[in-house]
């Protein structure tokens, strides 16, 4: 039985259409991502699934629930990374640990423990009396992470985990959040990185302007919307455009961005040889495996960061 | 979690067993979240403890001394007495009740501003069980206990200083702290629908809070006002306060119906305010 | 201030010559800043003034002026209130601003990566706060006038006072500020301000102290604005009149030095 089930999910402001209409199931113990740029509405579903934004149309069920009607009931069973770090700066690291749990009507005796172990999770025992003024963003973002597991929850959303970090500190917060997924949690992650999205997530919907625009595993995705490889080529911002003409039919598909050109092909060496072939000389040339990046590319013409 | 630590030590972390049922914490957060909030509030106001302390203790030292003693001296060798008592008797419970409201213009501004916006403090109990309006209510309470404790100092000073002759004085105590949410609820409420960098506040203190100090019978009975500026009196809490504080610390003569009218002033004010104001944090939170 | 800035070797190093530059921006913020927040320092000596002045006055009725003639409670006040909000104002810019822009809207920060220098910085700052502290003077004077309050020629005087009380604080108030880590620390110079207003002769004369707390207030500065601008509001001037301006000259010149001294600590830090 789905964890999650959002049905016709719509959330309007005004006029925009920040959600419009989007369907989705989270199966227990999943790792499901919603991969979008900025803006995508990936934020305003969140808070949705959480009961802390009231949806203006569809449905939602959470553990069986309507976040809508029983909010404190939903949010027992979650656990909420947002976006933005709200960490309580003026109390130590330890204290904004064990006062969240107060929030779950859990005892003192029971958070002493709990957050002493978090701390450990976190790699933060040390600054535990520490204000957290005082800590790094890195730091700050365990610590957020850690503080949404103070009531144990088997669903965990996670906003943008690791927007703002180095790619060390990335890598160490995606091996924690794996292994969370390995002892049973559900995770929810929104990013608008793919690499992310390809590390963290099982299954994933792509969405872009409130609405999903494809759904399946990061492998099938790339599978059904590109080809095995990519050649991307620079020829300097103003040959870009020119060269296209020459190098249309080489691969399956051809995207001129401002920067570069991309051929999609299942042979990237073949089609790099066929390039010189011609007479072309990029000034850089790379074989990549498609990513879903590309898959964004093909299905909105757009780039993911902009 | 460091590098030795195994998978198992994370299942315990995840899933100990010591965490009650969703729906358990649930009914905990439903009645009590308002409470865990002012628990929040109390730890944080922790890290100030001994400078608030300090400035509880010396504001009421320095007014009374300036504006009991000192301009006491001035007043009682002009006019006597006013309301029939020295000047600094007359005064005195003014100054707890005003003092206590000059602080709530701290208190209950810039803070819900950072809730809200600057390190939207709010934002990490709105995504526990705990809802918009028990936040509104614990921010409301915290601050209450604060002013429990600078009216309880201020009280005790004014017996130490001789200025509350009656038995009945420690009802100064209750009657600032309501005067501090009939003042602090609206404040409140007004802060939380503020969306900008809360220039307002000034003005709050300026022209609201300034004047009601002044103007709303602290430093002399309204009725020394023209008749035309009473009305500042009757709209300002503060003056509806001091009325009540007076009663308790000499026995202020005042109407029964009066008395009656400045209670229900007071309480009208705090709990529309509370009631507006958990709307207003319902709102903002959940948009 | 000219003694210090013209051709001193020593600040050649933090002086770019360009303390306009400063001003001009002051004036730009005046311009599109909220008229009505500007306008609203002006009230709250206003506000003492009529319902201390007039109203406490009626229970008070007449005291002892400057020169041993009885005058009204509003006119015992009066001069004292403007001096108390000269000192507010330049402690406020001086401390609360200065601090804020410096550590908040990184402002300095970002004049400092120009040609500018901390002292044309500084002197720029403390021409703003003394434009504002002459505005709000002058309406003050205005309302003593239609309050029927002037009573000497000699109280055209209160506004340059006025000014130079507020540099003596200012100069002061900033040196102080370069020594300040956090806003609770900033809390303290509420503590020490508070007790000046309510103790300098503002609101009663200090002769209801014990003669030991009369000498303590004597020391302090605003007592001696205080006295200044009494003597100035009726006309009656003698040595005391002098002691105190000098008091004030003194202090500025000190402040003015001190903060000179104290500009790396304050802006390159």
């Amino acid at each position: 039985m789905p964890v999650i089930v959002a049905r016709d999910l719509t959330k309007v402001y005004g006029d925009n259409r920040a959600v419009d209409g989007i369907d989705f199931e989270i199966a227990r113990g999943e790792s499901f991502g919603l991969l979008g740029p900025n803006g995508a509405g990936k934020s305003t579903t969140m808070r949705m699934i959480g009961g802390t934004l009231q949806r203006t149309g569809g449905s939602m069920l959470v553990a069986g629930l309507d976040p809508a009607e029983r909010g404190p009931e939903v949010r027992a069973h979650l656990g909420v990374v947002p976006q933005q770090d709200n960490l309580d700066e003026e109390l130590s690291v330890r204290d904004n640990l064990i006062m969240y749990g107060r929030y779950f009507g859990l005892p003192y005796s029971y958070l002493r423990a709990k957050a002493d172990e978090l701390l450990e999770f976190a790699q933060l025992t040390d600054r535990g009396k520490a204000k957290v003024g005082s800590l790094s963003g890195g730091m700050k973002r365990r610590l957020t992470i850690a503080r949404s597991l103070v009531n144990e929850p088997k669903v965990l959303l996670l906003d943008e985990p690791t927007t703002g970090l180095d790619p060390q500190a990335r890598h160490v917060l995606w091996d924690r959040l794996f292994r969370l997924k390995e002892v049973g949690v559900t995770l929810v992650v929104t990013t608008h990185f793919m690499d992310e999205a390809e590390q963290l997530c099982d299954r994933l919907v792509v969405i872009d302007r409130g609405r999903i625009m494809a759904e399946g595993t990061p492998r099938q995705l790339i599978r059904q919307h590109s080809t095995r490889e990519v050649l991307e080529l620079r020829f300097g911002a103003d040959r870009n455009a020119a060269v296209v003409a020459q190098v249309e039919d080489i691969g399956s598909r051809i995207e001129v961005l401002p920067d570069r050109v991309l051929i999609y092909t299942d042979d990237g060496e073949g089609a790099l040889e066929a390039v010189t072939t011609r007479g072309l000389s990029p000034v850089t040339s790379l074989v990549r495996r498609s990513s879903l990046e590309d898959v964004f590319l093909r299905l909105t013409g757009r780039s993911l960061i902009d | 979690m460091t590098e030795g630590s195994t998978i198992a030590d994370l299942g315990r972390l995840a899933a100990s067993g010591r965490v009650p049922p969703p729906e358990v914490m649930a009914r905990r957060a439903r009645r009590w979240g308002w409470w865990f909030f002012v628990e929040a509030w109390l730890l944080g106001a922790k890290a100030w403890a001994v400078s608030i302390l300090l400035y509880m203790v010396v504001t009421p030292l320095l007014y009374l001394t300036a504006l009991g003693l000192g301009l006491g001296t001035l007043v009682d060798r002009g006019a006597g007495s006013v309301d029939g008592v020295p000047y600094l008797v007359f005064v005195g419970p003014a100054l707890l009740v005003s003092t206590v409201v000059m602080s709530v213009g701290g208190e209950l501004t810039y803070p819900v501003m950072a809730g809200f916006k600057w390190q939207r403090l709010y934002y990490g109990p709105h995504a526990t069980p705990a809802t918009p309006e028990q936040i509104a209510v614990g921010q409301l309470l915290g601050v209450m206990i604060r002013f429990v404790v600078q009216a309880g100092i201020f009280w005790l000073l004014l017996v130490l200083f001789d200025a509350a002759p009656s038995g009945w004085s420690w009802l100064s105590v209750p009657v600032a702290v309501l005067t501090a949410a009939a003042f602090g609820a609206p404040l409140q409420a007004f802060a939380a629908s503020l969306e900008d960098e809360g220039y307002q506040f000034a003005f709050v203190q300026r022209f609201i809070i300034m004047p009601m100090f002044l103007f709303a019978g602290t430093f002399f009975p309204l009725s020394v006002m023209p008749v035309t500026l009473q009305w500042i009196g009757w709209v300002s809490p503060v003056w509806h306060g001091t009325q009540l504080a007076r009663q308790a610390t000499y026995g202020a003569a005042e109407p029964l119906w009066l008395t009656a009218v400045h209670v229900v002033v007071l309480a009208a004010m705090a709990l529309g305010g509370i009631l507006v104001g958990r709307r207003i944090y319902a709102r903002r939170l959940g948009s | 201030m000219a003694e210090v800035t013209r051709g001193a070797e020593p600040f050649a190093a933090l002086y770019g010559r360009n303390a306009r530059a400063v001003i001009e921006r002051g004036f730009k913020v005046i311009r599109h800043q909220n008229w009505a927040v500007m306008v609203s320092g002006f009230f709250e000596p206003v506000f003492y003034l009529l319902a201390m002045g007039l109203g406490l006055g009626g229970l008070v009725g007449d005291v002892t002026g400057p020169d041993g003639q009885p005058i009204s409670y509003a006119a015992f006040i009066a001069p004292a209130l403007l001096a108390t909000s000269a000192m507010n104002g330049a402690i406020y810019d001086s401390t609360w601003n200065v601090f804020f822009k410096l550590r908040f809207a990184r402002l300095y920060q970002a004049m400092l990566q120009t040609s500018l220098g901390p002292m044309d910085v500084a002197l720029g700052e403390i021409f703003m706060a003394l434009f504002r502290g002459f505005l709000y003077a002058v309406g003050f004077m205005v309302v003593m006038l239609v309050m029927g309050l002037v009573v000497s020629p000699w109280a055209v005087l209160m506004i340059p006072v006025a000014l130079l009380i507020a540099v003596g604080f200012a100069s002061v108030g900033m040196a102080v500020t370069s020594y300040l880590k956090s806003f609770q620390q900033m809390d303290v110079v509420q503590v020490v301000m508070l007790p000046m207003f309510l103790f300098s002769a503002t609101l009663f004369p200090i002769d209801v102290f014990p003669t030991a707390i009369q000498w303590f207030v004597q020391a302090m500065p605003l007592w001696h604005g205080v006295e200044l601008m009494r003597d100035l509001a009726v006309g009656h001037l003698d040595v005391a009149t002098a002691g105190h301006a000098l008091y004030f000259v003194v202090m500025s010149v000190l402040g003015v030095w001190f903060t000179a001294s104290r500009l790396r600590a304050l802006f390159l830090r």
